[in-house]
């Protein structure tokens, strides 16, 4: 009995070498190119990975989703091939890196603002009553101010909770940088970053932690990703852009905004309360960052040509993740932006 | 009486035959590795210190003082200051304490002298099971189980009872820091518990059976032959519970609401030290930023280190020489 158990014990052994073995036959043909970066795009970068693999088999891509500040760290102290980041770097901050970080946006999306309220209302907001919510001005829920932009709807006479992320994030960041460009007041009180300084309210870790405050606490109100709020099932409100239109949050309104914001030349850009009758005013472009030039020749090539197909093939998939396409000359002043590229 | 001794035996010296220098060789490395385990630590804590001093270098030249003062914690500014943190920290953690200690002890109590002789190992494993919980599960537990049953029925209740008092004035949140209070509570109970219990156990049995003897109830004598005698060690008990609540990360995070707040409301969301630098430090970007976080980490250590000796003050203080034994 101990003989036979021994000898399937070193068969099995034999096996599982052999199998190992071979494994490490495929992984040393293929070339690994590493990223780090923002949470924001990382169902984007998972579902490409898969995709691109399918069609590249020479490639692997390996994204570690750690936060856009430690993504920016790391590709500045070149232990990643590219970075991810919901908020374009600074002047500065670029100032320090070794060389030249190209800023390639790769996703778009919107933050939308949640409550919870009985009697399955439908509510809208614009600017001025958002900034005086989360300014921590407006402290009930039937408040004229909100009460008139939503006649008709029972609103109760609850104290206004306000709800924000604790930890640092671009969805803070496109949030802060719309409420900085549509209330002076907020500009100069509290500004826009990852992570301010909130005036009012309590904090959840992570969008999961916002929505879970928001679920918990009566009269909460919230602002998270769109396709978290779309997958969790929580009442989205509609938002009053630029143009006086109240308009829902979609991959179609966050595509209308960036159709009509202004893109400069290094895609450094904002599009928040964008121009535009069918805009979503909190919307958000979150980008790779490379070095424009490439230290090593085969992984750069290899890069370029996945972010390439990123930025074409690539958004076909967007809206599965409830993100929006990018525009098509969007898409084509990026593919030629990436030429530029050396190696 | 006398009793014969026989003399001691002589052995012959030793002499660096192969089997006996091997012996020593491998007794001299023995030694070497379990001093070198013991200084293990001391080196591990002094690495700790050394990497929080270097990344905390550019805050404490910018601020210095004011830091830990400072009651703003802007990133947008750069103005950092770790006053709130310190607070949100000291008040849970004695909330926490408060609550379990009391709890703690006294069911070490009736583990080792009143329960049934059934029930004790049952019960004993029962509580140890608390530990194994881990703590994001006590954190989402807390608050969508916990938060809702305190803030629909305790908590209105304290505001009615002793609303007087400032403690339980102001807005009912739900998260805050009495709630962050009774998660550490919970979480700390099986530490104090099963270590109070191995104190409370080594008391000799002489004790107990001396103050039965001279008359006591059963309250009196384990208020006077085992607590007193037992003091230092159910100190230790409530210091090492302390240590844990004040280093709890994720299920603070998750019942506080992570808002820098210094005030007397029990009710009001606030933010720990700990919590603090878990939810900022992943997407910090700013050397400045960074650098108050690296420090913020230091005030943690240092927080530690204080309770720590403070403790260890108190307990020479209110313990005499002979109960010092226990523990």
């Amino acid at each position: 009995m101990k003989k036979i158990l021994t000898r399937i014990l070193m068969a099995g052994i034999g096996l599982i070498i052999i199998g190992c073995s071979e494994k490490q036959e495929i992984a040393q043909a293929q070339t690994l190119i590493n990223g780090a970066g923002s949470s924001f795009d990382n169902p984007a970068f998972m579902m490409w990975k898969d995709a691109y693999a399918k069609t590249e088999k020479g490639v692997q891509i390996n994204y570690q989703s750690v936060g856009s500040g430690a993504g920016i760290k790391q590709l500045v102290s070149q232990t990643v091939d590219f970075g991810a980041s919901d908020a374009p770097m600074s002047d500065e901050a670029m100032a320090k890196a070794p060389g030249k970080i190209l800023h390639i946006p790769v996703v778009a999306g919107a933050v939308v603002v949640t409550y919870n309220l009985p009697g399955n209302l439908k509510l809208k907001f614009d600017d001025a009553t958002l900034a005086g919510i989360y300014l921590g001005e407006i402290t009930k829920w039937n408040d004229p101010k909100i009460a008139s932009l939503n006649p008709g709807v029972a609103l109760p006479d609850t104290s206004v909770i306000v709800v924000h992320r604790s930890d640092g994030s671009g969805t803070t960041f496109i949030f802060t940088d719309y409420l900085s460009a549509v209330s002076h007041d907020w500009a100069s009180k509290v500004g826009k970053s990852t992570s301010v300084n909130w005036p009012a309210g309590v904090g959840g870790k992570g969008n999961e932690g916002v929505a879970g405050q928001v679920k918990q606490l009566p009269g909460a109100i919230g602002y998270v990703e769109l396709a978290y709020a779309v997958q969790n099932k929580l009442p989205v409100s509609e938002l009053k852009n630029a143009a006086g239109k109240f308009v829902a949050p979609s991959p179609e309104s966050v595509s209308k905004a960036m159709d009509t914001a202004t893109i400069p030349d290094d895609f450094r850009f904002s599009m928040v309360n964008a121009p535009g009758e069918g805009s979503y005013p909190i919307a958000g472009a979150s980008w790779v960052l490379l070095y424009q030039k490439q230290a090593d020749a085969k992984t750069g090539k290899m890069l370029v040509n996945f972010l390439k197909w990123c930025v074409s093939e690539g958004q076909k998939m967007s809206p599965q993740l409830d993100y929006a396409a990018l525009p098509d000359s969007v898409q084509q002043r990026e593919l030629k932006l990436l030429e530029t590229v050396t190696y | 009486m006398k009793t014969e001794v026989a003399p001691a035996p002589v052995l012959p010296a030793p002499v660096s035959t192969g089997a006996r220098s091997g012996s020593r060789w491998m007794d001299r490395l023995f030694r070497l590795l379990c001093l070198a385990g013991a200084l293990a630590v001391g080196v591990l804590l002094a690495l700790v210190l050394w990497q929080l001093l270097k990344g905390s270098r550019l805050s404490l030249h910018e601020f210095g003082w004011k830091f830990f003062t400072g009651r703003i914690w802007n990133p947008v500014t750069e103005q950092f200051g770790a006053l709130p943190f310190v607070f949100g920290t000291l008040i849970s953690s004695l909330i926490a304490l408060l609550i379990a200690v009391p709890l703690g002890v006294g069911t070490a109590i009736y583990l080792t002298d009143l329960a049934p002789m059934r029930l004790r190992q049952p019960l004993t494993s029962l509580i140890e099971m608390l530990a194994a919980v881990p703590s994001v599960v006590w954190g989402l537990w807390g608050l969508f189980v916990l938060m809702p049953i305190l803030r629909a029925t305790f908590y209105p209740l304290l505001q009615k009872w002793f609303g007087f008092l400032p403690l339980f004035q102001g807005p009912i949140y739900g998260i805050g820091l009495l709630t962050a209070g009774v998660i550490l509570a919970i979480m700390t109970l099986p530490i104090i518990t099963s270590i109070s219990r191995e104190v409370l156990r080594s008391v000799p049995n002489l004790q107990r059976e001396a103050a039965y003897a001279l008359g006591a109830t059963r309250w009196e004598v384990t208020r006077i032959a085992v607590l007193s005698y037992a003091r230092r060690g159910l100190f230790g008990a409530a210091v090492l519970g302390l240590g844990r609540a004040i280093g709890e990360t994720m299920a603070v995070t998750m019942v506080i609401g992570n808002t820098p707040f210094i005030g007397a409301s029990l009710f009001h969301p606030a933010s720990t030290l700990a919590s603090g630098i878990a939810n900022e430090f992943t997407e910090a970007t700013g050397d400045i930023y960074l650098s108050s976080l690296f420090e913020l980490g230091l005030v943690l250590l240092g927080v530690t280190i204080l309770v720590n000796i403070l403790a260890q003050i108190m307990v020479r203080a209110f313990t005499t020489a002979e109960t010092r034994r226990v523990a």
